[in-house]
């Protein structure tokens, strides 16, 4: 019992992670159609963001701010650079711009920064763990969740009172139809790339955490799964983001824990195989995005 | 001078021509109706307007500004904007929060939003009770009320209506036209375009006849009548 509650909240916390960096690619997508593959590069900006910042002598909560910060105002400037001229293209021709930008940014870390890894340091106070019950639990995997419920509640507080958010939701809906309501179609699009720019921050610093380092490649592994979690919860619905970045979590997390040691190597077969069979019963998704009613 | 002026409109999809050289013009407190048959670029028309799709050749005047190069939500605070076709209500948001996007081109604060939110529910009761039902869960009846609330709330002087009673119940069909007759009456000047020729011209001023792509006819309801609309219709014109 103490053993799955443990890996309960291990599986909460990654869950969590691939659910706020799922649920950036579907805010995007929402409102764009554009899977954005740059969204890792984000993640390793903030990143580098807090590893220079650190450097600087700047305190460790201020670092952590310029680290979000950073990737915000990326994910904002990469909108107005690189993805508005081919907004009326198709969507083949966005979703090239965005390896583009990934594959841009990621030459460039190396080349400026270092192709190996920098180190950052995690606070001692992050470190521990704490005891609750009889089960000792990662003072970093309890901030993890913590973090996610946090920022979930307060994108959907944003998305359900803010006349932006309403008009954000209406979007992901029918661009066209919102824009003949008076909504702004680029400070739509620009809020939706902040708010991915957030959450991949967010994201970025949780992973962080985890590893205690940062190199060029950083972004690429969980961007990619959760681009699982994506078409696992249902492409194009912010809920099911979440939900499929769950239940990768616990899927990954689960398989770690109970397979036993020779199929171990195996792992991320199987927890593909199982995503493949999720799609099989719902190829829409699990969330499956309603059709307009006409 | 017009309130709405378009000169030699063109707006081809590829190689496909769906409107040419198209001309017509809305003056200020008219009902005006666009009518053809299915295909004849109707709606073509109304979206190249409201800048949804650009422009081959031609220009669009309204209240005296060329818009032809404008974006569309510039357009929509220039006081124009279109009730689409399908009605298109957001499905996944409250009927209330329809109504509060519909507000979205206004500069104003939330107050006057709310005051015209107040105005739309006296105008249409049956959107009040059901303000916090998902729009999607409306009947095809309700929805088209929500589209054209939805639109009235950014206070447009020129309302682009695009088929309105398509896919509705006759007796539904007769509550909208009322409803457009008292949107006269409340001054919005309206260019209805209609497959149900008969309807329209009832509550028209003006009609223009649309095929193919040109306009082949234009005139008064009874000048329409009496050139024989159904001819036109068939494509014999």
């Amino acid at each position: 019992m103490e053993f799955f509650l443990q890996q309960f909240l291990n599986a909460l916390a990654l869950g969590g992670t691939y659910a706020l960096l799922g649920l950036g690619l579907a805010v995007v997508f929402s409102v764009l159609g554009l899977i954005n593959f740059a969204h890792g590069e984000l993640m390793t900006l903030t990143g580098y963001g807090i590893f220079y910042a650190l450097l600087f002598g700047v305190p460790y909560p201020l670092a952590l701010i310029i680290g979000v910060v950073l990737a915000t105002g990326a994910a904002i400037l990469m909108e107005r650079v690189a993805f508005r001229p081919v907004r009326n293209s198709s969507g083949t021709t966005m979703l090239l711009t965005s390896f583009a930008v990934s594959t841009i940014l990621h030459i460039l870390f190396q080349n400026l920064i270092s192709a190996r890894p920098k180190a950052i340091a995690v606070p001692n106070s992050l470190t521990g763990a704490v005891a609750i019950a009889d089960m000792q639990i990662g003072v970093i995997q309890l901030l993890s969740i913590l973090v996610t419920a946090v920022s979930l509640l307060a994108l959907t507080l944003f998305l359900r009172r803010s006349l932006l958010g309403i008009a954000m939701r209406a979007a992901a809906e029918d661009f066209n139809v919102a824009r003949l309501m008076g909504v702004n179609a680029n400070l739509v699009i620009s809020t939706a790339f902040g708010i991915s720019g957030v959450l991949a921050g967010i994201a970025g610093i949780l992973w962080l955490f985890q590893r205690g380092s940062v190199d060029p490649l950083m972004g690429f592994l969980p961007v990619l799964k959760a681009f699982i979690a994506v078409v696992l919860g249902g492409l194009g619905s912010l809920s099911g983001a979440v939900i499929g970045g769950f239940i990768l979590g616990f899927i990954e997390v689960g398989l770690r824990a109970y397979l036993p040691d020779g199929v171990l190597a195996y792992r991320d077969a199987i927890s593909l195989t199982l995503v493949i069979l999720v799609l099989f019963f719902w190829p829409q998704g699990i969330v499956a995005r309603r059709e307009a009613v006409r | 001078m017009a309130l709405l002026d378009i000169e030699r409109l063109t707006v081809r999809y590829g190689a496909i021509q769906a409107v040419q050289d198209a001309g017509l013009s809305v003056a200020q407190g008219e009902i005006v109706t666009l009518l053809g048959a299915n295909g004849a670029g109707k709606s073509s028309l109304l979206n190249a307007c409201m800048g949804l799709v650009p422009l081959a050749g031609g220009e669009v005047h309204f209240d005296g500004h060329l818009i032809s190069a404008e974006r569309t939500e510039a357009i929509v605070r220039r006081g124009m904007t279109l009730t689409p076709e399908g009605r298109r209500v957001f499905p996944s948001l409250t009927v209330q929060e329809n109504l509060e996007i519909g507000a979205a081109a206004s500069r104003d604060l939330r107050q006057k939003s709310k005051m015209q939110r107040e105005e739309m529910y006296a105008l249409f009761p049956r959107l009040k009770e059901r303000f916090q039902q998902l729009a999607g869960t409306l009947s095809g009846g309700e929805q088209q009320m929500l589209a054209i609330a939805r639109s009235l709330m950014s206070e447009p002087r020129l309302l682009l209506l695009d088929e309105p009673s398509l896919g509705l119940a006759p007796n539904i069909v007769d509550q909208i036209f009322d409803i457009i007759a008292s949107l006269r009456r409340r001054g919005v000047t309206i260019l209805l375009v209609e497959q149900n020729a008969e309807l329209a011209l009832d509550v028209a001023d003006r009609g223009y006849v649309l095929a193919s792509g040109r306009v082949v006819l234009s005139g008064k309801p009874a000048e329409l009548r009496s050139a024989g609309l159904e001819r036109v219709y068939l494509g014999a014109a």
